[in-house]
């Protein structure tokens, strides 16, 4: 543990330091959670991510942003091993996740998805009724009682506000919902297999300001109890809701530090030009 | 100029959609003026009696029931086998992958075969196998006929299901057979029209049936009798020289469009209810 930490501090790249700037050494270590190595994806010989190094603090939002075709989607599919699905995807590279590498050859992909929720940029209800679309996750996953599962069901369908607006219609299809109350759904459904970390791939852009509201909402009161990651493409979206920032470009992390400082203060030529506008 | 363009172009249209309506109701109303006064419950009820070819009473029971038999055989086959091979070249394979686009170019190859061929074939491979003309070769050589039409009309279906379903599976940590269950109940509809456009090329075809399943006019009581057909019955009624037979032909016809027609409402129906949650 000593040792990995060791190795850890001494090959760490600048973002690293700067993400966790004001936080001693000590403090950083306790608090976590993700941690990526020198990852590198290519997909069919392009070079996607280079040399990623980082550290995403736990029970915190930290948003990712940076210009279309970054690499932002691909970075956040691989914490989850959603790349698993597309052979011409090469990955090298360690992402730890509660200090253990995903990528190692032990481990099952289930249970390292199974860790993550996922919210899709367009919400994705399953061909079932409302109520089994929350039933679902639980259920794939040994939860068989009756009793039980419709407890959970309407635990985080409360969670997510939804409940009062369907409880007397959960039996019906979830796409009679409007796409705000989809894309709260699937957020329930996703919190349904008790994850530990949330990945929101632009999870608001194809929603009403309304219902963005809702789940940034949401993601604040989430924090508590889970580590968010958000790919965003509005800056004031990660100004208003995100504690750390990370800016990418061209598949490389250019700075990544605590929102007020990022935003403020960036240290980076890129990022003020970003900041300001230049380019998008 | 481009007004004049505009509207030829909308008479061609408005013509080729006369034509093939006009064609329809050609043939329909040839099939019903000539077959509705043969038409009795006799038809439907009875099976051919001595000299029924002749003008002597009888129905086509035989080839109502063979022709069921046949196409049900056929449809449980070929549905066991394209629906695990659609998921398999779609969600299995990698999208750019060798054995799946050589899986379609064999498939599109085998969609246009002829039946006869279909039909030569399963009467080769039956002889090799020492069997005789029965239901069983019927329904097998009927399958092999449906199968390609099945697979390819289901695969294009599927392959316009869009990402987000099978990713949204996974990311909850759905293994591939969970996700499978899943997206099938999303493609129900799909389904059902494959099995549609196999039923109509299976239950209309006459020559994978001619040799390999034979004609009766009993209904076969096990897999290695011989069983009738629609189109065969038709077939040889109409080649009778008394007329009365040949309108009997025509009877014949409407019998099997409304087989067709009653299995297609089913399907669309039964289709609906299974997928009323689709998105």
């Amino acid at each position: 543990m000593i040792l990995t930490n060791q190795h850890q501090a001494s090959g760490i790249h600048d973002s690293f330091i700067e993400l966790n700037k004001a936080i001693t050494l000590k403090k950083l270590i306790a608090t976590q959670s993700i941690r990526i190595e020198n990852l590198d994806v290519y997909i069919e010989n392009q070079h996607i991510l280079r040399d990623i190094n980082l550290t995403i603090p736990e029970k915190s939002i930290t948003c990712i942003i940076g210009p279309s075709g970054c690499g932002k989607s691909t970075f956040l599919k691989t914490l989850n091993r959603m790349h698993d699905e597309s052979p011409e995807v090469k990955i090298s590279g360690k992402v730890f996740v509660d200090d253990e590498n995903i990528y190692g050859s032990h481990v099952n992909v289930i249970d390292t998805r199974k860790k993550m929720g996922l919210l899709a940029q367009r919400p994705c209800p399953l061909p079932m009724s409302i109520f089994e679309n929350v039933a679902y996750g639980p259920r794939i996953h040994g939860i068989k009682k009756r009793k039980a599962v419709n407890q959970t069901v309407i635990q985080y369908l409360q969670y997510v506000g939804l409940w009062d607006e369907v409880r007397d219609r959960v039996r019906t299809s979830a796409t009679r919902l409007s796409i705000g109350q989809q894309q709260r759904l699937c957020l329930a459904r996703g919190l349904a297999i008790e994850p530990e970390y949330i990945l929101g791939d632009e999870a608001t852009s194809a929603l009403d300001p309304l219902s963005t509201k809702k789940i940034e909402e949401l993601f604040v009161k989430l924090k508590e109890k889970y580590t968010i990651i958000l790919v965003t493409h509005t800056l004031r979206q990660a100004k208003r809701i995100a504690d750390h920032i990370i800016f990418m470009y061209l598949g490389k992390i250019i700075e990544a530090g605590p929102t007020e400082e990022f935003f403020n203060n960036p240290k980076k030529q890129l990022t003020r030009e970003y900041l300001s506008g230049s380019f998008s | 100029m481009k007004h004049l363009e505009e509207k030829i172009f909308k008479v061609i249209m408005i013509c080729a959609a006369i034509i093939i309506f006009g064609v329809l109701v050609y043939i329909i109303t040839t099939v019903f003026y000539r077959g509705l006064p043969a038409l009795s419950l006799d038809m439907i009820t009875k099976l051919p009696g001595g000299g029924f070819y002749l003008g002597k009473e009888g129905g086509v029971l035989n080839a109502i029931v063979g022709s069921l038999y046949i196409i049900i055989g056929s449809l449980a086959i070929s549905i066991f086998i394209s629906v695990p091979l659609v998921m398999y070249i779609n969600f299995y394979l990698p999208a750019k992958s060798i054995f799946s686009s050589l899986i379609r170019f064999s498939l599109d190859i085998l969609f246009g075969i002829p039946s006869i061929v279909y039909g030569a074939f399963g009467f080769a491979l039956m002889i090799f196998l020492g069997v005789r003309a029965s239901l069983l070769g019927g329904i097998l050589t009927v399958a092999m006929l449906i199968m390609p039409i099945m697979m390819r009309s289901f695969d294009e279906i599927t392959r316009l299901l869009s990402h987000d379903l099978p990713d949204a599976l996974l990311s909850l940590g759905a293994t591939k057979y969970e996700m499978i269950k899943v997206i099938l109940r999303q493609l129900m509809p799909g389904l059902v029209t494959a099995i549609l456009l196999a039923v109509g090329r299976g239950i209309g075809d006459a020559a994978t049936v001619l040799f390999t399943a034979g004609y009766t006019d009993n209904i076969p009581a096990s897999l290695n009798q011989p069983a009738a057909t629609l189109p065969l019955s038709i077939f040889f009624q109409l080649g009778s020289p008394v007329e009365e037979v040949q309108n009997r032909a025509y009877a014949s016809a409407i019998i099997l469009t409304v087989i067709i027609l009653i299995l297609s409402f089913s399907a669309r129906y039964f289709g609906s209810k299974f997928s009323k949650h689709k998105i």
